[in-house]
């Protein structure tokens, strides 16, 4: 029997033990017009032979394209030695770390996760990590409402230049608390989000804003001016980044005056494949005034009784298993062996390292673009950009993605499903996984797709 | 401190160092304003890729791991992670795959995934099956919000209540606020069912649904649930399955069957996905026919022309909506599909059938020790409850001690006081991949701590002795939070122990 060890004998000798004459008696207490029928709907089991044969072929039947598609996930290159280590059965196969003593590996290392990602964002504290960059947009918006007590209006400005499908995620999210969604429009030449947008609100009573550098564009906004005039306000800001940018651009603890309230992003670039969406993990840091308003775990160090250091669990009674229905939010996990994973990939860059990464990132960017200049294509913003760039295909951007693709080169997503006024708009992404002939490629596809 | 500070990643940095061959070569320099410009390194750790090797193969090595140890934690499911799981669902082709590619690029992804819900609708008897919520508790809140979602639908705003046994998960009281709901709990009978006259008189025109685990908490199968269902459909309210005890009756009922109208399953529990230190996880959510409308997206759908897509937006105007940037825990869904596919349809069966001998069987041998059982008139499922409440009083051995001397014999403890209504409670749950000579070890370490307890309290009380660390002062941590390193520069005693900005 597959992964269950007992022989005919053990089975026998623990139903006497028991007490019951077959393992079906086991079964007395349920209904008899419950039980199941038999599951005909589930295939017979596979070996390990068969199942591998029929994996390896799924797996190839979706191709190997060049991928420029970015769009809140991106291509990295991941030292071997990040999934080899995360994936030790002693990282993969533990769980919560509950018993302290007995999970100092994990404890330790989440506590190097929140010294690295606070770092990076320059932040105080961090947790230790959320489900993914959208859903820690959600908590944190939760959060913010949480943290502004002297706010009445639950009002919340998100600008229309962040990610869709985390506005999304967060109206999803948030969407029985009574939080009102102010959309900010961004300013259809620079694709900024621009002060004027603000100005509409200047005397109201606004709970929170959250500000995305680089913006769903890869836009680079004017996170200084934005972080000045909440700061004005006294309104706490979110900041939404991409932690690879971060090597590179200013990090939210240092924008406008005094720096943000909480920093969210996707952990995803730091060490976790594409792998279809998931599983990634979403950071959140913030000052140490506001931790006992942060969801999800959290480690600190801790003495034992003979005065050792070590690392537990904190701050619990912020969760839902003692708190229950009064917990800061219902998470229970972190994303743990990814995060793990994004601590190896992070001691592995470091500074240097993740600084040469991003640098890449914007030259392979930037080279492509002026690549395709010269074939008459242009960027549809006039704004900086990091390592992503919305380019005008024109009217025929659909037909020549799909025949793009169909050559092996995702050519990068469509923005009308979004954006309306976008269409013909394509948003590109060239990490530093590609190459000069990968960029020559791309141009070359995109000329025959014509 | 120094003793640890000299271990941690960033006391092995030196200035200079760094695993060079992770970088790519240098590039010219950006144009990225000034204004918006980092002007300092962030202090991410400078070591050499065998300094980072060796410093986390190290640390893997202080943890208890199933891989390593026989791990009982209760309402967990810690069984065996095949290894297929892992190696197939990282094979190139998976692990490239960008979320967005096009329809075209996906088929082989679509399919899996598509196949994969219909299984889990197999095992479940509900309609239909979501795979987007990334965990257990996202997977509540999707349920209960599609729950608000319907009475929202047909008018019905007044329904403000979820009721919810005293037993239950913290999650399911934190989920049902979250979702904008009052919590009504409601208690449980000494027998370990849910106290049916209580929830007569709990329902109501107020109430929007229940939230029940099947077999419960308190390692117990609910032997009304018809009852139960009933009570709470005619009160117009509607259930919602947790399903963090799903292993314990795979193929043998299914909770579609029993009434309920939504439910989640932990697929890092009864689908053997890896828990990775907490998480991630993958909490599926399968529906009734009335809540159809109402599922999150994206969703596999077969394709008018063939082949699979995902739904979206505009297929469903009714759904809840998007819970993550993508498509959820894919990763884990790949692992889950492969499980399934190696156990396929008798496997199911299995699972639940020896996970309840092993609990049976382990129960029977511990009340053979002198333990308690909490509910011994009770047949036990997948897990059953220990009660230390008469060691405690007797010679104040609690439940805490024994799951701290159990680490000391090589165990990994059994979740301890929970469920919160028995008192020094120990919920075992041995899972069925564990043999009968692992339970017969356990039952011996248990039986030894007894008899030390008769004699030498010290020891239990100050264990564990042979881990890395002894029992830690939790409190003195929530007070001096030190929860980011901060190098103590020399000669500067007041430098703070947590980061500052910049």
């Amino acid at each position: 029997m597959p992964f269950i060890p007992h022989t005919e004998e053990d089975i026998r000798a623990m139903l006497d033990r028991i007490g019951a004459d077959s393992v079906e008696d086991l079964f007395d207490e349920i209904p008899a017009d419950l039980r199941a029928p038999p599951l005909t709907g589930i295939p017979e089991g596979e070996s390990e032979m068969g199942i591998t044969r029929l994996m390896q072929e799924r797996a190839a039947k979706d191709g190997m394209p060049s991928n420029f598609i970015g769009a809140g996930a991106y291509e990295h290159h991941i030292p071997a030695a990040v999934w080899q280590i995360a994936t030790r059965g002693e990282f993969y196969s533990a769980y919560t770390p509950y018993q302290a003593e007995a999970s100092q590996g994990t404890l330790q290392l989440i506590y190097e996760y929140q010294t690295m990602i606070s770092r990076l964002t320059g932040m105080e504290v961090s947790n230790a990590s959320l489900y993914d960059g959208a859903s820690a947009l959600a908590e944190a918006v939760l959060m913010a409402v949480r943290v502004n007590r002297r706010s009445k209006a639950k009002r919340v400005l998100l600008p229309g230049a962040l990610h869709p499908d985390y506005r999304k995620v967060v109206k999803t999210l948030i969407g029985n608390q009574g939080i009102e969604l102010v959309e900010l429009p961004f300013d259809e030449t620079t694709g900024q989000t621009p002060l004027d947008a603000l100005a509409p609100y200047a005397d109201d009573d606004v709970t929170a804003m959250v500000i995305s550098q680089p913006n769903f564009f890869g836009i680079l906004e004017d996170v200084d001016g934005l972080t000045g005039w909440a700061e004005e306000r006294g309104i706490p800001v979110i900041a939404v980044v991409n932690p690879v940018s971060l090597a590179l651009l200013k990090p939210p603890g240092e924008w406008g005056t005094n720096g943000v309230d909480i920093v969210v992003g996707e952990g995803q670039p730091l060490g976790a494949p594409l792998s279809s969406g998931g599983p990634y993990f979403g950071f959140m840091t913030t000052l140490k005034k506001h931790i006992r308003q942060m969801p999800g775990r959290i480690v600190g160090r801790a003495e034992d009784a003979d005065g050792k250091p070590g690392f537990v669990l904190t701050l619990q009674a912020r969760e839902q298993h003692i708190r229950r229905s009064k917990a800061t939010s219902n998470i229970c996990t972190n994303q743990g062996l990814v995060v793990t994973a994004a601590t190896i990939h992070m001691s592995l860059l470091g500074d240097e390292g993740l600084t040469r990464v991003a640098e890449a990132c914007y030259a392979n960017t930037h080279a492509l673009v002026e690549k395709l200049a010269a074939k008459g294509i242009k960027p549809r913003f006039t704004g900086e950009y990091f390592h992503e760039v919305a380019l005008d295909f024109g009217g025929d951007a659909a037909t020549r993605v799909q025949t793009m693709a169909d050559a092996g080169v995702l050519a990068g997503l469509e923005l009308s499903r979004d954006y309306p006024q976008l269409d013909g708009c394509v948003l590109v992404c060239a990490t530093e996984t590609k190459t000069e002939s990968d960029l020559e490629q791309y141009v070359a596809t995109w000329e025959q797709a014509a | 401190m120094s003793t640890t500070e000299a271990n941690l990643i960033f006391e092995r940095s030196r200035a200079g160092r760094s695993a060079v061959a992770q970088a790519p070569r240098d590039h010219a320099a950006t144009h990225i304003p000034a204004n918006l410009q980092r002007k300092s390194a962030p202090g991410l750790p400078a070591a050499s890729e065998l300094d980072v090797v060796r410093h986390y193969t190290r640390l893997s090595q202080k943890n208890f791991s199933i891989d390593t140890e026989f791990y009982p934690l209760g309402s967990c499911t810690m069984k065996y992670n095949p290894r297929a799981c892992n190696s197939l669902a990282m094979l190139p082709g998976f692990l490239n795959r960008h979320p967005l590619a096009p329809a075209s690029h996906s088929q082989g992804f679509l399919q899996t995934m598509f196949e994969l819900q219909e299984m889990l609708k197999e095992v479940t008897g509900m309609k239909a099956v979501s795979l987007a919520p990334m965990a257990g508790a996202q997977g509540e809140y999707t349920g209960v919000a599609m729950i608000r979602a319907y009475h929202d639908a047909r008018g019905d705003t007044e329904r403000r209540e979820i009721i919810v046994p005293d037993a239950a998960h913290g999650t399911n009281p934190a989920t049902a606020i979250m979702c904008g709901y009052e919590v009504r709990e409601i208690p449980t009978d000494e027998t370990g069912d849910v106290d049916i006259e209580a929830l007569k008189a709990a329902v109501g025109p107020q109430t929007a649904g229940i939230m029940l685990t099947n077999p419960s908490t308190v390692g117990v199968f609910e032997r009304r649930i018809k009852q139960i269902a009933g009570i709470v459909h005619e009160a117009g309210g509607l259930l919602y399955y947790d399903g963090a005890n799903l292993n314990a009756i795979l193929g043998k009922v299914r909770p579609g069957d029993m009434g309920f109208d939504v439910i989640h399953m932990n697929l890092h529990k009864t689908f053997s996905t890896p828990h990775g230190g907490g998480g991630p996880g993958s909490g599926a959510v399968g529906v009734a026919e009335r809540l159809l409308p109402f599922m999150p997206i994206p969703h596999v759908i077969e394709a008018e022309q063939g082949g699979y897509r995902f739904a979206e937006e505009s297929d469903r105007p009714q759904s809840i909506g998007r819970l993550s940037a993508f498509a959820g825990n894919a990763g884990v869904l790949l692992r889950a599909y492969i499980y399934m596919r190696m156990l396929g349809r008798e496997g199911m069966v299995r699972v639940s059938e020896f996970s309840t001998l092993n609990a049976n069987y382990l129960a029977r041998e511990l009340a053979a020790a002198g333990f308690d059982l909490a509910y011994p008139q009770r047949r036990a499922t997948h897990e059953f409850i220990v009660t230390m409440k008469k060691q405690a009083k007797e010679r104040g051995l609690t439940a805490g001690d024994v799951a701290k001397r159990l680490l000391d014999h090589g165990y990994h403890a059994p979740t301890t006081y929970f469920p919160l209504l028995v008192p020094e409670c120990l919920l075992v749950e041995p899972t069925e991949t564990e043999s009968k000579e692992t339970l017969d070890g356990f039952v011996e370490a248990m039986a030894c701590i007894l008899a030390e307890s008769e004699n030498d309290m010290e020891t239990i009380k100050s264990a564990p002795h042979t881990l890395p660390n002894r029992r830690f002062n939790e409190v003195a941590a929530a007070k001096a939070l030190d929860v980011v390193f901060q190098p103590v520069q020399d000669g500067d005693d007041s430098a703070p122990r947590t980061g500052t900005h910049g």
